[in-house]
C-alpha cells in the first residue's frame, strides 16, 4: 500500500520512541529535590536547550505544553489577557480551530476579532494585513503553513509589519515544523506553536515559543512549574521526544522532497484532465500537493485510489464523512461544488518518485505510470 | 542529550506522592500501542482506531472510578483537570448568575486549585471564602454548612480535595457533596492523591456516590505515564472550556488526545482498583512500622490524622512528621545522602523554601512547619526498604536537630 496522508497522521519516529523510552520508565518528578528528581530535571532542561537551539531561541523562551491546541490557546489568551491594548485581535481566514476558537473566546470577553482574508492561493498578503492592523492591535495570529492547501505564509514579512507597530505576532507553526525554518529570530515572531505529533512524536506533547518580555498570562495555574508560565508536572519523556524529533527533522532532505513534489504536481496537471492545483504553486509545503478535480466526485476518486492501495484524503479532516464544503477552499473563493472535488496528497521522506508516479497514474484519466 | 534517570528505584524511593514509578501494565500497553503508531501501514484508518481505543479506555476508566463513560474528559494531567474544573465551573456559574462570585475552599488545597482560584480572584472578580479545617486538616462541616446557609446564592462552587497530598488526610467528601447538593452548589474534588489509594475498609472511590460535580485524577500518580489525566464531569454540569479548538471531549476540552498515554492510564486504573484493598493493607502495615520507629523520638510530631486510631482518615501510604529544631531541607538532604528519596512537602513547590501552606492552614506556626518531612510509599516499596529507613531515621533526625540547634545558637 502507499500512504499519502501524513498530514492527517504522521508516523511516530522510531528514534523518537527510543529516546523517550528511558524517561517513560524513569520515575522522578523533576520538581523533587532528591537526586532522581534532579536527574529528571537535568533531562528536561537538556531537552529545553535542544529545542531552543533548533528555534534559535533561548531555553527560557521554550514552554513545554500538551500539544498544539494548548500552545495556540496559551499564546492567544495569554498575550491578549496580559496586555489587552486596544482589544483588537487579527487572525487569518485559514486558522486552525485552536486559534480561531481561542479568538472567538476573546471575542466573548469583549475583544474585537477581525479576520484577514486570503487571496486565491491562500496567501495572507502584507497589504491585507496592513489594511487592518492598528497601532493598538492586541495581537496578530497567522499560521505558518496550511494543512489543507499547503500554502506557506511570508511570516517574516507579516511579523515585520507588526513589529513596526510593536504588535505581538503569533504563528501556529504546527504544519510547518519539519520542513520549514523555525528560526524565530529570522521570522521575527513573538510567539510560535509547535506540536510534536506532526514531527513524529506520540501525541500529547508540544511547545510554545514565547519571546522574552512578551506580556503573558499563564493558561494553566498551579505549582508554578516552567517559571510559572505553565503549571503541571512536566512531561520529561514528551520534552525529550520533541527535542529528538526536531533534531531528526533538521537532517531530513527537504529539497529532495520538494523536487519529488514538483514532479508529481507536473505529472498530475499534465495527465489528469481538468485537474487544478489548490494553494500556491511554489510557496507550498515540501511534501504537499492538493488538487480539485472539477466535474468529478472527490469521494469516489478517493475510493477509487483506495481500491488501488493508495491512501490520501480530501484534505479537510473535518470534512471527512460530512458534506460541508471546506472552509479553507471557500475562503479562497472556490464554489462548494468545486471544493467537494478536493484531493490531498501529503508525504514524507520515505515516499519515492516512483510511488508518486504510481499515484498520478491512479487518478482518473491519469494514464499508465511511466515505468509501469 | 543528557543521560536518562536510573531504572526502577532500588528501594530508596519514598516520594510516591510526587510521582510513582510506571507500572508493568502501563509499560505493556505502551509497548503494544506505540510501535503501531510508527508503522505507516497502520496509519490509514488510524483516526478511527484511535477513537475506538480511546472509547474503550474511557469505559475502563469510568468503571474504575464509579462514573459513566460520557463523564470522562481526558486532559494532560491533574493540574489541567483542576484548572478546567475550577475555572470552568466558575465561568459557567457566573455566566448563569452574576451574583455567584464566591469560591469556597479549605486552605489545604493543592496549588493547582489554590492558584487557579487566586487567579480568578485577581483577574475574574471572584471572591475566595476559606473553609476552616481542624488540627488534622479535616474540613469543618459545620463551618461549611453555616457559610452555605448564610449565602449559598453567592457561591459559584465549593472545592475540597479528596485527600491531601502532604498529610494524607482524607476529607468527608460524600458529606460535603450532600451539603453542596442541598444548597444547589457544585462541588469539585481533586482526587489526584486519593484515586486508587484509599484505605482498606473504605468503599472504593465512586464518582457517582461522591456527590461531586467534577473530580480530577492524574495518571502519573498511579503508575501511568506523565502527561495524562482526567476530569470526571457529571452529565448535568456545563463547563466553560479552558482549551478551545476542534471541540474534542464533549466540547469541554479541545486538543488531540495522547492515545498511548490514555490507554495506559485506563489499564493501570482498572488494575489498581481491583488490587486496592490488599495493597492498602500492605502499605498501611509498612507505614505503621515507620510511624512506630519515629513517633517516640524526641521532638517528632505526627501531622495529620493518627492512623493508629483513625486509619480511615489517612491515606495508607502516607507518613508526615515535623521535627522540632530541625530544617525540613536538612532532613531531606541527609536522607538523600543516605539513599532515601523523600520530600518536605509537595514536589510542586519544592525548591522554594517557604513553610507549607497546608501545615499553616492546620494551625501550625511557621516555626513548627519548618521541620516537615513526608514519606510516601508505593507499589515498589518493600519490607526491607522500610526496615532500612526505620533504622536510619533516629540518627538522621538527631543529626538534623543538633545541626538546627547549633544554627540557632549562632
Amino acid at each position: 500500500m502507499l500512504y499519502l496522508d501524513e498530514s492527517a497522521a504522521a508516523p511516530v519516529r522510531r528514534e523518537v520512541l527510543e529516546a523517550m523510552w528511558p524517561h517513560l520508565t524513569g520515575y522522578a518528578n523533576p520538581s523533587s529535590v532528591h537526586e532522581p528528581g534532579a536527574a529528571a530535571s537535568r533531562a528536561l532542561e537538556a531537552a529545553r536547550a535542544e529545542v531552543a537551539r533548533h528555534l534559535n531561541a533561548r531555553p527560557a523562551e521554550i514552554i513545554f505544553t500538551s500539544g498544539g491546541t494548548e500552545s495556540d490557546n496559551a499564546a492567544l489568551k495569554g498575550i491578549a489577557l496580559a496586555d489587552p491594548r486596544g482589544r483588537h485581535v487579527l487572525i487569518s481566514a485559514l486558522e486552525h480551530p485552536a486559534v480561531s476558537e481561542s479568538a472567538a473566546w476573546l471575542g466573548r470577553l469583549g475583544y474585537e476579532v477581525e479576520t484577514v482574508p486570503v487571496d486565491d492561493d491562500g496567501v495572507v498578503t502584507p497589504a491585507a494585513l496592513a489594511a487592518r492592523l492598528r497601532p493598538d492591535t492586541t495581537l496578530v495570529s497567522i499560521h505558518y503553513a496550511n494543512n489543507e492547501v499547503g500554502t506557506i505564509q511570508d511570516i517574516a514579512g507579516l511579523a515585520a509589519l507588526c513589529a513596526e507597530q510593536r504588535v505581538p505576532f503569533h504563528t501556529d507553526a504546527v504544519q510547518a515544523a519539519g520542513t520549514l525554518s523555525l528560526d524565530v529570530q529570522a521570522l521575527g515572531v513573538s510567539a510560535m506553536s509547535l506540536a510534536g505529533h506532526k514531527l513524529g512524536t506520540p501525541k500529547g506533547t508540544g511547545v510554545l515559543y514565547l519571546r522574552r518580555r512578551t506580556p503573558f498570562e499563564p493558561l494553566i495555574h498551579g505549582g508554578g512549574q516552567q517559571r510559572d508560565l505553565r503549571s503541571g508536572t512536566e512531561n520529561v519523556a514528551g520534552a525529550v521526544g520533541m527535542a529528538t524529533a526536531l533534531q531528526l527533522a533538521s537532517q531530513s532532505d527537504v529539497t529532495g522532497l520538494a523536487m519529488r513534489r514538483e514532479g508529481f504536481i507536473e505529472a498530475v496537471l499534465a495527465r489528469v484532465p481538468g485537474a487544478q492545483l489548490t494553494g500556491h504553486r511554489t510557496r507550498r509545503l515540501a511534501g504537499h500537493a492538493s488538487f480539485v478535480l472539477p466535474g468529478r466526485s472527490g469521494e469516489s476518486v478517493l475510493l477509487d485510489l483506495e481500491r488501488q492501495g493508495i491512501f490520501c484524503s480530501s484534505g479537510s479532516a473535518c470534512a471527512a464523512g460530512s458534506s460541508e464544503p471546506s472552509p479553507a477552499l471557500s475562503a479562497m473563493g472556490y464554489s462548494p461544488e468545486v471544493a467537494q472535488t478536493a484531493v490531498r496528497f501529503s508525504f514524507g521522506d520515505s515516499v519515492t518518485s516512483e510511488d508518486l508516479d504510481r499515484a498520478a497514474a491512479a487518478l482518473p484519466g491519469g494514464g499508465p505510470a511511466s515505468q509501469a | 542529550m543528557s543521560s536518562a534517570p536510573d531504572p526502577l528505584p532500588g528501594g530508596s524511593y519514598f516520594d510516591h506522592a510526587a510521582t510513582t514509578p510506571i507500572k508493568p501494565t502501563a509499560m505493556r500497553v505502551l509497548t503494544e500501542v506505540m510501535p503501531a503508531l510508527s508503522n505507516p501501514s497502520s496509519l490509514h484508518g488510524s483516526g478511527r482506531r484511535a477513537r475506538l481505543a480511546v472509547d474503550s479506555a474511557r469505559e475502563q476508566l469510568a468503571r474504575a472510578a464509579g462514573a459513566h463513560s460520557s463523564e470522562v474528559i481526558f486532559t494532560s494531567g491533574g493540574t489541567e483537570a483542576d484548572n478546567l474544573a475550577v475555572k470552568g465551573l466558575y465561568w459557567q456559574r457566573r455566566a448563569e448568575d452574576q451574583a455567584r462570585r464566591r469560591i469556597l475552599l479549605p486552605g489545604i488545597e493543592h496549588h493547582a486549585v489554590l492558584e487557579t482560584a487566586e487567579w480568578l480572584e485577581a483577574h475574574e472578580d471572584a471572591e475566595l471564602g476559606i473553609i476552616a479545617v481542624d488540627g488534622c486538616g479535616i474540613v469543618d462541616l459545620a463551618a461549611l454548612e453555616a457559610t452555605l446557609a448564610a449565602s449559598a446564592d453567592s457561591v459559584a462552587l465549593v472545592t475540597v480535595m479528596w485527600a491531601n497530598n502532604e498529610t494524607g488526610a482524607i476529607q468527608p467528601v460524600a458529606q460535603i457533596g450532600e451539603l453542596c447538593a442541598r444548597y444547589g452548589v457544585p462541588l469539585h474534588t481533586d482526587a489526584v492523591q486519593a484515586f486508587g489509594s484509599l484505605p482498606a475498609g473504605s468503599a472504593p472511590m465512586s464518582f457517582r456516590d461522591s456527590g461531586a460535580a467534577t473530580l480530577a485524577i492524574s495518571g502519573h500518580k498511579i503508575g501511568a505515564p506523565v502527561g495524562v489525566g482526567a476530569l470526571l464531569v457529571r452529565r448535568d454540569i456545563t463547563l466553560t472550556p479552558v482549551l478551545h479548538g476542534g471541540g474534542q471531549e464533549r466540547d469541554i476540552r479541545s486538543g488531540t488526545l495522547d492515545v498511548a498515554g490514555i490507554c495506559s492510564f485506563a489499564a493501570v486504573a482498572e488494575e489498581l482498583v481491583a488490587s486496592q484493598a490488599k495493597e492498602a493493607q500492605r502499605l498501611a502495615g509498612l507505614r505503621d512500622q515507620l510511624l512506630d520507629a519515629v513517633v517516640g523520638l524526641e521532638g517528632v510530631t505526627l501531622r495529620g490524622p493518627d492512623p493508629r486510631t483513625h486509619p480511615e482518615l489517612r491515606l495508607p501510604n502516607n507518613l508526615h512528621i515535623t521535627v522540632d529544631d530541625a530544617e525540613g531541607d536538612s532532613l531531606l538532604f541527609m536522607l538523600d545522602m543516605a539513599g532515601f528519596d523523600t520530600a518536605t512537602g509537595s514536589a510542586c513547590t519544592a525548591g522554594v523554601p517557604r513553610p507549607s501552606h497546608v501545615l499553616l492552614a492546620m494551625g501550625l506556626s511557621e516555626e513548627q512547619s519548618r521541620g516537615a518531612q513526608r514519606f510516601t510509599l508505593g507499589w515498589t516499596t518493600t519490607e526491607r526498604d522500610v526496615a532500612a529507613l526505620a533504622a536510619a531515621l533516629p540518627a538522621v533526625i538527631a543529626q538534623a536537630r543538633s545541626a538546627g540547634m547549633a544554627a540557632a545558637r549562632r
